[in-house]
């Protein structure tokens, strides 16, 4: 047996406390003592990608970080993202696009595409390929997928470029 | 699979990371990113009774040109590699490296001091680190000490870390001008181990080969110099001939193991085909 842990950490911007075996994931800490499950656990190796959150600003599999680790960062889940609307133009994206079918890997789809597209400038197809190559979907097949981040990545852009004009008229009166 | 029980503690300094292990009985694993470690505890690989949390410790973090050298943290990321304009400067052959290392949420956690000390034969890192013709700073009972890469690597996932041994730092002596590099790895996909990869950095006098340095990775128990391969073009003008020659004896540089989708064949003709196409962008490279 191994002596448990005190770890506190911020989570969706909540700080929560626990004492907990050093052995738990970070991703059975949310799912099973926080109950946020929408976080998956699917190879538990780190290579199907539906476990990412973020971790202090930055996405990371939280089946390859054990929750002691995590004392003291700030993590965000799928939910946290959901709840204060970052990701709603992504989640209608895919729905409309029938990005998902069993809906499994979503998650951690939003995550990779949500980190994608908080970063500068306009992701070709071949770089949203390349940032979804550590997420796995066994239906869909991917292109619907990258099709809807493509489309929130065009549709954002434009209305950054629609708002930064409306300020310069703003201005211009 | 879930990890066994073990115990954790975080350390705040080498020191007390050292004797942290030592109290341990040596019955005990650091741990940095984890993104290897992890999964290897996960499948009950290894079980430590306790593990030691080496992230948060400062002497770890950082790159500085000192002289020469470039030193480079140990607890680098893979993301900061990626990116960092020193790194990009000084030792050109770990940024062209970099995004074939592992996907991007790995990159946020991994670190270049853990890929080189886990020493996956089929890591990039390790093996431009012996590219490179770096020197691994390594924190024990007794000390410091450094190590060239040439000696570091000493056969499948291990290296010259004695157990209890900490890996502090990658000092790299920096390009000049008259060295040109290259690197390309062959992967079924961008991300994946490759089947075959190399990196290579030479240092020219006029158009003549001076000094080169290639490093393979995939192609056996760990990272390794084709000798032979550059010995072949000491001296000579990276010409069609000289490059063919090279091309001719690096299958006797490389000992790849038998594995049924690339067989040894497979692989030393991959490494063929790779060190032609790196040799001709390096003959190519204007300086």
């Amino acid at each position: 047996m191994s002596d448990l842990v005190n770890v506190t950490m911020t989570v969706n911007g909540t700080e929560v406390s626990h004492s907990i075996a050093p052995r738990i994931t970070l991703a059975d800490f949310l799912r099973q003592t926080l109950e946020l499950t929408g976080t998956h656990t699917g190879c538990e190796m780190g290579v199907c990608g539906a476990c990412l959150v973020i971790l202090d600003g930055r996405v990371v599999h939280s089946c390859l970080t054990y929750a002691v680790q995590a004392s003291g960062a700030a993590i965000e889940t799928v939910e946290g993202l959901s709840e204060r609307t970052a990701i709603a133009d992504l989640q209608e994206a895919f729905h409309q696009r029938n990005a998902l079918q069993c809906g499994f890997c979503t998650p951690g789809m939003l995550m990779t595409a949500h980190a994608l597209l908080s970063q500068p400038g306009v992701p070709t197809r071949e770089e949203i390929r390349d940032a979804l190559s550590g997420n796995y979907c066994r239906c869909t097949g991917y292109e619907a997928i990258v099709d809807a981040i493509a489309k929130v990545a065009r549709d954002r852009d434009a209305g950054v470029i629609a708002q930064a004009s409306e300020e310069v008229g703003a201005w211009a009166c | 699979m879930k990890a066994r029980a073990f115990n954790y503690v975080r350390a705040s300094t080498v020191v007390e990371a050292l004797k942290a292990f030592e109290d341990a009985q040596d019955d005990a694993s650091y741990i940095a990113g984890g993104q290897s470690l992890v999964p290897t505890l996960a499948l009950r690989l290894q079980a430590p009774e306790l593990l030691i949390d080496i992230a948060h410790i400062p002497a770890l973090r950082g790159i500085e040109l000192q002289g020469d050298w470039l030193r480079i943290g140990a607890l680098t990321r893979h993301f900061e590699v990626l990116s960092d304009p020193l790194i990009r400067l000084h030792a050109p052959l770990y940024s062209e490296a970099a995004p074939h290392v592992a996907h991007p949420a790995i990159r946020n956690k991994g670190t270049l001091g853990g890929s080189i000390s886990h020493a996956d034969p089929a890591s990039e890192f390790p093996a431009m680190t012996l590219a490179l013709g770096a020197e691994l700073e390594i924190a024990g009972r007794d000390g410091i000490r450094r190590v060239p890469a040439d000696d570091f690597f000493v056969d499948l996932f291990q290296t010259a870390i004695e157990p209890g041994e900490l890996l502090v730092a990658i000092h790299v002596p920096v390009v000049r001008s008259g060295h040109r590099w290259a690197f390309h790895e062959l992967a079924r996909r961008r991300g994946d181990f490759a089947l075959v990869g190399c990196g290579i950095l030479a240092e020219f006098s006029g158009d003549v080969v001076e000094h080169v340095c290639i490093a393979f990775f995939s192609v056996g128990s760990t990272p390794l110099r084709a000798r032979q391969a550059e010995e072949a073009l000491i001296g000579k003008k990276l010409d069609q001939v000289a490059i063919a020659a090279a091309q001719a004896i690096v299958g006797d540089d490389l000992n790849p193991p038998e594995d049924e989708h690339t067989p040894p064949a497979m692989k030393r003709h991959l490494a063929r085909v790779l060190l032609g196409r790196l040799l001709g962008e390096i003959a190519r490279q204007d300086v």
